[in-house]
């Protein structure tokens, strides 16, 4: 399985901004596994805090809270960042 | 988004599969959609548990009584995000709504938990199985959370797109069941035209199946709640980088702080009372051999180990507490870094705290770990951390050897600093074994460590308190049959033989003989053969020992006037009391581990070897803690 890393991967999205979901880059149990927690391509994630150590991340996406480590995020692409939300506690 | 369904859609009239009376309901939804909550309301908490044959998933059965359905049985599904993963539960779940899963009746009727609070994600469930063309009502749970919050959806669409009842519920506080006393008796009658077709994307990958639940949700006009304001601003802080850690590590502290500051009052306050029960019992008996038979045969070594319930109970309330909070998934979050240092990841870290109640649960615990592997080496590592079935022997040896000698003030003391190292030898030695096995055997690719972090929620006392009621349960059963017979059978054997009426003193008796043969080996470890005794009937439960040391000192002329702690100070040097302790915190003694390792990982291979590797350990740190303390104390 190739995996390539990607100019925008996930796991560069600032805490706080918005992004869409383009591609997964991950074996497939691992794809399947996320795309079912709302990983999937169109979809609109946002980073939302580090844990205390600086990695794993929380994202959010499809109402649902997720972390994922860096080694994960990496592999799954995004494009059009935004900075949204700048309140993000409500 | 446009009116059709996905391309590929596809129209598929479900057909009811019997006509007449039904007896079997199936309950399936995706992990923390409020299930269990909803299975204990609707079988009225009357309910079996077993496992599936050659798997390790476990099943619940119940009778539907909450309901007025006693008629019915209801079986509860593992929690699943779809059929086609690979995992365990998943194929579980496919089986037993096939009806291929041997010893579960083919289910006649399906009920369908989703979460109303995210219910665009959790429709991709209903897909594949409203496709299995079973009759099915999906529940819509946590409705009231969700409309408070400020949610929204149209039940009638929504039923309309599934062609399959939906009713609004709330498992919690037990609303919205009269819907599915309906729907159970419709199907008892003759089916009608009740099914309609319904637009199923016809490749059910998870991508399609998204799509599709998108496009659901859209026409049935769900309107997700705002997340928990709660949720976020709690978050700001447990998971703060410098709050987070130290509130971490504060609540792990204070777990332990509740159990003994709060469960060893309990403890001693049970302690007189039983042994006021038990003298007052024994006076009221006409016989002389009856009363020794109930003193010494049986009520000492029971007591000695029911004792133990409030701090055991206690342990376990607070750990549910946290779990059902929500607080556990964060402290895996915050935990992901350290275990990721010994090859694991956070996912591992609730099993193992799990572990410091009782091993068993924990282990059943590392099904939510993905990685075999990684399942693997949390299974190896669970039985290190110390459970509360250590507690006994542990309070036991600290109260007749550990002067009660402050440290830090009041806070602090001896006592507990000794306590406090027991606990951390057992969690080195799994940190240690861990590296160990995931540098070596159970070596693999970094595992993906992806979590979801649930919303906040109050507990509710009631699903607390029956799990609490469990516990208490078991340990009492086992109280009362397993250490019950044990205690028996050695006090029988401490005064056989018989001689001319008068039974055989202790060191000539049959246990007398036979510790005696093993002391040798026990020898350097400081320990005598009374003690032997108490390790060989330990291997069946660690608790067993102290029930054993109190019938084996009870039986004994020049220990029985005095307490147990009195017998064994004038026994056991200090050297040998520690190695004791020690020995305790390595020993893998618990048969109920052994035999949920043995079918958690399919094989007598991991329990043996982990037996022998952890009474090898064992074995040798005791001697070292002897040989060096004897050197230190004389």
């Amino acid at each position: 399985m190739s995996r390539a890393l990607v100019s925008t991967a996930l796991s560069d999205l600032a805490i706080g901004s918005c992004a869409t979901l383009a591609t997964l880059d991950l074996p497939d149990e691992i794809q399947g596994q996320l795309m079912h927690l709302g990983f999937v391509p169109e979809s609109r994630v946002l980073a939302l805090r580090r844990a205390p150590a600086g990695d794993p991340t929380v994202y959010c996406v499809n109402g649902a809270e997720i972390a994922l480590r860096k080694e994960t995020a990496q592999f799954i692409s995004i494009h059009s960042v935004c900075l949204a939300e700048r309140k993000v506690t409500q | 988004m446009s009116s059709h369904c996905s391309p590929g859609g596809v129209a598929v009239a479900a057909t009811p599969r019997i006509a007449g009376k039904i007896s079997t309901v199936a309950l399936i939804g995706p992990p923390n959609s409020g299930k269990s909550t909803l299975f204990n309301r609707l079988t009225g908490m009357r309910q079996k548990v077993a496992n599936y044959p050659g798997v390790t998933v476990e099943q619940h059965f119940g009778r539907m009584g909450g309901i007025g359905h006693p008629d019915l049985t209801l079986i509860d599904l593992p929690g699943i995000y779809s059929l086609n993963s690979y995992s365990e539960d998943a194929r579980v779940a496919v089986d037993v709504l096939h009806g291929n899963m041997p010893g579960t009746p083919a289910p006649d009727a399906v009920l369908l938990v989703l979460d109303a609070l995210q219910l665009s994600r959790q429709l991709m469930l209903a897909a594949p199985i409203l496709a299995l063309g079973l009759p099915t009502m999906v529940l819509l749970n946590m409705s009231d959370l969700m409309e408070r919050r400020g949610g929204e959806i149209d039940p009638l669409a929504l039923a309309r797109e599934l062609g399959a009842p939906v009713a609004m519920i709330s498992a919690t506080k037990g609303a919205g069941f009269d819907a599915i006393a309906r729907f159970l008796c419709r199907l008892s009658e003759p089916p009608e035209a009740r099914q309609q077709p319904m637009q199923l994307p016809v490749l059910q990958t998870a991508a399609s199946c998204h799509q599709w639940a998108a496009q659901v949700s859209t026409r049935t006009n769900y309107k997700a709640p705002s997340s928990s304001y709660w949720t976020r601003r709690l978050d700001a802080v447990l998971l703060h980088k410098i709050w987070g850690p130290l509130i971490f590590l504060a609540v792990v502290i204070g777990v332990f702080q509740v159990v003994f500051e709060a469960g060893l009052p309990l403890t001693d306050w049970l302690t007189e009372v039983f042994t006021k029960a038990g003298a007052a019992a024994v006076t009221v008996l006409p016989y002389h051999w009856l009363q020794v038979l109930l003193r010494d045969g049986l009520w000492n070594g029971v007591q000695a180990v029911l004792v133990f319930l409030p701090q055991i109970l206690l342990l376990f309330l607070v750990i549910n507490l946290l779990e059902d909070s929500g607080y556990l998934a964060r402290a895996a979050l915050i935990a992901d870094r350290v275990m990721r240092s010994i090859g694991l990841n956070g996912k591992a870290f609730i099993p193992l705290l799990s572990a410091y109640a009782c091993a068993v649960p924990a282990i059943m615990a590392t099904r939510t770990i993905e990685n075999k592997r990684d399942r693997l080496a949390t299974i190896l590592i669970a039985p290190f951390m110390t459970c509360s079935a250590r507690l006994p022997i542990y309070t036991l040896i600290i109260a007749a050897f550990i002067p009660n000698r402050p440290i830090l003030g009041d806070f602090f003391g001896l006592r507990a600093a000794v306590m406090l190292c027991l606990y951390a030898m057992g969690f080195v030695a799994a940190m240690g074994t861990a590296r160990l096995l995931k540098s070596s055997v159970l070596k693999a690719n970094a595992a993906p460590f992806i979590l979801e972090l649930p919303q906040y929620r109050w507990p509710t006392v009631r699903s607390v308190a029956l799990r609490l009621y469990d516990r208490g349960k078991v340990f009492v059963q086992q109280t009362g049959t397993v250490i019950l017979s044990v205690t028996f059978v050695l006090w029988l054997l401490s005064i056989v033989p018989v001689h001319h009426g008068t039974v055989a003193p202790l060191t000539e008796s049959i246990i007398g003989r036979l510790g005696h043969f093993i002391e040798p080996v026990l020898h350097p470890l400081g320990f005598n053969w009374k003690i032997g005794i108490g390790l060989l009937s330990s291997i069946i439960a660690r608790e067993v020992i102290v029930g054993t040391l109190g019938t084996l000192y009870g039986a004994d002329p020049a220990t029985q006037s005095v307490g147990l702690q009195a017998a064994l100070r004038h026994d056991m040097t200090i050297g040998g009391a520690i190695a004791l302790v020690v020995f305790f915190a390595f020993a893998m003694q618990c048969t109920s581990t052994l035999a949920v390792v043995r079918r958690e990982t399919n094989s007598w291979k991991w329990p043996a070897i982990q037996f022998c590797y952890m009474s090898g350990l064992a074995y040798l740190a005791a001697l070292a803690a002897n040989q060096i303390l004897s050197r230190i104390f004389f």
